[in-house]
């Protein structure tokens, strides 16, 4: 089975500039056999089914597209709050610039130096759930990701963790690409919060993989863009045993071009997976695809997917949603609804929500709209003497407040939602 | 207060001509009642004075204070001290009335260069003006007239008038789909804030509710104009007899 010509020559091209870790240790294998993958699958193209509304192509070019630093004057994100700061500065963990990675409950290393040893608990994780996720579909990106990482986390939580882990992204040079490959596992009844900020490199490759164990819960609030012209590309592959949960929140305003895959396994009894997003979109230049694949295979779980998008002056944003139902995977709770605020004509939404059911006895929903601003409740809030920009940032919020609230913790919330509103203030026109 | 004269307004799509030259002059302290039968113009009236889109206003004027109204923003005549209590108050999901509220509060302070008031100060003025209409906690946390009952709606809607302190308030068939209770809550609500420098026009097709805020001046409003004005007893005799003698009479 050959791919095609123009396949195989992008491939080869990527592959070209790309190196493994000289010694790559534990991951050796795992990295090989992600290789292997790649080279099989070749990476994405236009005409993948897959990728039919989301041009690759600057996601798969030798070298990236250049993007301009970019230091927004407020404060970053979180940072009020009493968090583990891990930082990354273009994709090389900054250790200065980072807190003592002690925290009760959590043990934190680095995989460009835990790598250096022979044996570690991650590596049965390292690139496996990410090896599961490339069924049914394929997901050349993260592939390459789990070949050719320089650097992530490996997260092990063993109990209730007192303050969340912040993963802060900063982007320092202009043509910087980088590919960090996070594993976390959850301990049986372990709980932990990972926040992650900033725009990374002016390209971005990331791949998190994590293991909840039964009874263990993730917690994952993640901020992304801030008017910032990088280019990403993640994914997050979650395996859930019996009675866990994962909760998962993406806020993204702005940036060139994002794509976030969410690949979600439910496969142990009552386990409970969320996947959220808001999604803010100015300008022409701005391109936001969400790609989720949960699937479910045990009994009694519960799935959402909660994404809303607000698009003007010409911004494009995207919805690939699918819930698959296992045969037996009975008492299935599935809910999946993706919206669209248009705010202008020229802005544009693309939605693909599926779901396929192999089980008798389930109840899942689905449901995805695209819409203009309400003028009868914008009339409504303006005779009250709210000035027309305001009502309309109001309105914005109102529409994004479903997925916003998915956010469980108040603190987090709170901050996403002035975060919110800071972006619509300055977006005004 | 309020000076309505010679008003010329139609339907921006269809072109159609609704107010037929319309005057009218609210008086501060005063009340005054526009009845008249289905399709007559008295929603298009109240909408045109609050500003909506979809009509066009293509002569006369309306004043406020002397200011003129019609060239304003809707929310530059809110700012100005214009009211319009809704007859379909808009459920608007995911936006707490309380949130709603005291950003609608503190716009029209703004607007008018005044200072905004603290949310101590807010808390406490709303939820003595909520108490007296019957408006519970949980009311005011929902979003904005979400899941409300037909009567908590108009009642909310006095509740942002309280809250605003409007000069002209401008009901537009508020008691519709009201119960005689609260019928009386939000008749109670209004009368309160009767006073020497605030006016109120009061859109009905019914006596009912003018026997609860009893008007000064009744208007008699037929295809567009005012065809008749008297006293409250003039809503009586439309009670009694209908519109079409006063149609007849005015013909």
């Amino acid at each position: 089975m050959g791919l095609p010509q123009a396949k195989l020559t992008a491939t080869e091209a990527r592959l070209a500039a790309l190196a493994m870790p000289e010694a790559p240790g534990w991951t050796r294998l795992g990295r090989l056999g992600a290789r292997a993958r790649l080279e099989a699958m070749g990476l994405p193209g236009r005409r993948d089914e897959y990728w039919r509304f989301t041009n690759p192509a600057d996601l798969v070019t030798p070298a990236p597209v250049p993007a301009a630093v970019f230091e927004p004057s407020e404060n970053p994100v979180f940072h009020a709050m009493d968090r583990l700061r891990l930082v990354f500065v273009d994709g090389v963990f900054d250790a200065a610039a980072s807190d003592d990675p002690a925290l009760a409950g959590v043990e934190i290393t680095r995989l460009a130096e835990a790598q250096a040893l022979d044996i570690h608990w991650a590596a049965e994780l390292y690139g496996t759930l990410e090896a599961r996720g490339q069924e049914p579909v394929e997901r050349p990106m993260a592939a390459l990701n789990t070949a050719f990482a320089t650097d992530g986390v490996l997260i092990r939580a063993t109990g209730r963790a007192e303050k969340p882990v912040n993963l802060i992204y900063l982007h320092k040079s202009d043509t910087s690409d980088a590919i960090l490959h996070h594993v976390i596992r959850i301990e049986p009844g372990a709980d932990l919060t990972v926040l992650e900020n900033g725009p990374a490199a002016a390209r971005f490759n990331k791949v998190m993989e994590v293991d909840i164990a039964d009874g263990g819960a993730f917690h994952h609030v993640r901020v992304q863009g801030r008017d910032h012209e990088r280019r990403a590309v993640t994914h997050v592959f979650a395996r859930l045993g019996q009675e866990s949960t994962f909760k998962s929140f993406t806020m993204t305003a702005n940036g060139a071009l994002t794509r976030n895959e969410c690949v979600i396994e439910l496969t142990g009894d009552e386990g409970v997976a969320h996947v959220a997003g808001a999604c803010l979109g100015d300008g022409s230049d701005f391109h936001h695809d969400d790609t989720i694949f949960i699937t479910h295979d045990a009994e009694r779980c519960e799935s959402r997917q909660v994404f809303k998008k607000v698009l003007k002056n010409g911004a494009t944003g995207v919805f690939q949603g699918k819930i698959l139902v296992q045969p037996g995977a009975q008492k299935t709770d599935g809910y999946q609804i993706s919206q669209s605020l248009l705010l202008d004509e020229d802005s544009q939404f693309l939605a693909k929500p599926e779901l396929e059911i192999y089980a008798d006895d389930v109840a899942c929903s689905h449901g995805s709209t695209s819409g203009a601003i309400d003028e009868r409740a914008l009339f409504y809030l303006r005779s009250r003497g709210v000035p027309r920009a305001e009502a309309v940032d109001l309105m914005v919020l109102s529409f994004i407040a479903e997925a916003v609230e998915e956010i469980e913790s108040d603190v987090i919330r709170d901050e996403i939602v002035e975060r919110l509103a800071q972006w619509l203030a300055r977006h005004r026109r | 207060m309020l000076e309505i004269n010679n008003l010329r307004a139609s339907l921006e799509e269809e072109g159609k001509e609704i107010l037929k030259g319309l005057t009218l002059t609210v008086e501060a302290g005063k009340v005054h009642a526009i009845m008249g039968p289905n399709g007559s113009g008295k929603s298009t009236l109240s909408y045109v004075l609050a500003g909506r889109d979809g009509y066009e206003v293509t002569d006369g004027s309306a004043t406020l204070l002397g200011q003129d109204i019609l060239g304003m923003e809707p929310e530059e005549r809110a700012a100005a001290g214009l009211f319009l209590a809704f007859q379909y108050p808009v459920e608007i999901p995911g936006v707490g009335n309380m949130t709603f509220l005291r950003t609608a509060v503190n716009a029209q302070r703004k607007a008018r260069g005044e200072p905004e008031m603290d949310a101590a100060t807010f808390l406490k003025e709303v939820r003595a003006r909520a108490r007296d209409l019957k408006i519970d906690a949980e009311m005011l946390k929902r979003p904005v007239n979400m899941g409300f009952s037909g009567g908590e709606k108009k009642r909310n809607e006095i509740l942002q008038m309280a809250m605003l302190e409007p000069k002209i308030c401008i009901l537009d068939e508020t008691d519709s789909g009201l119960d005689v209770d609260a019928l009386k809550l939000v008749s109670d609500g209004v009368n309160a804030m009767r006073s020497p420098d605030r006016a109120f026009l009061v859109i009905t097709h019914y006596q009912r509710l003018l026997d609860h805020i009893v008007p000064d001046v009744v208007h008699i409003m037929v295809d567009g104009r005012i065809i008749k004005t008297g006293g409250p007893e003039l809503a009586l005799e439309v009670e009694k007899n209908g519109y079409a003698d006063l149609i007849g009479e005015a013909a």
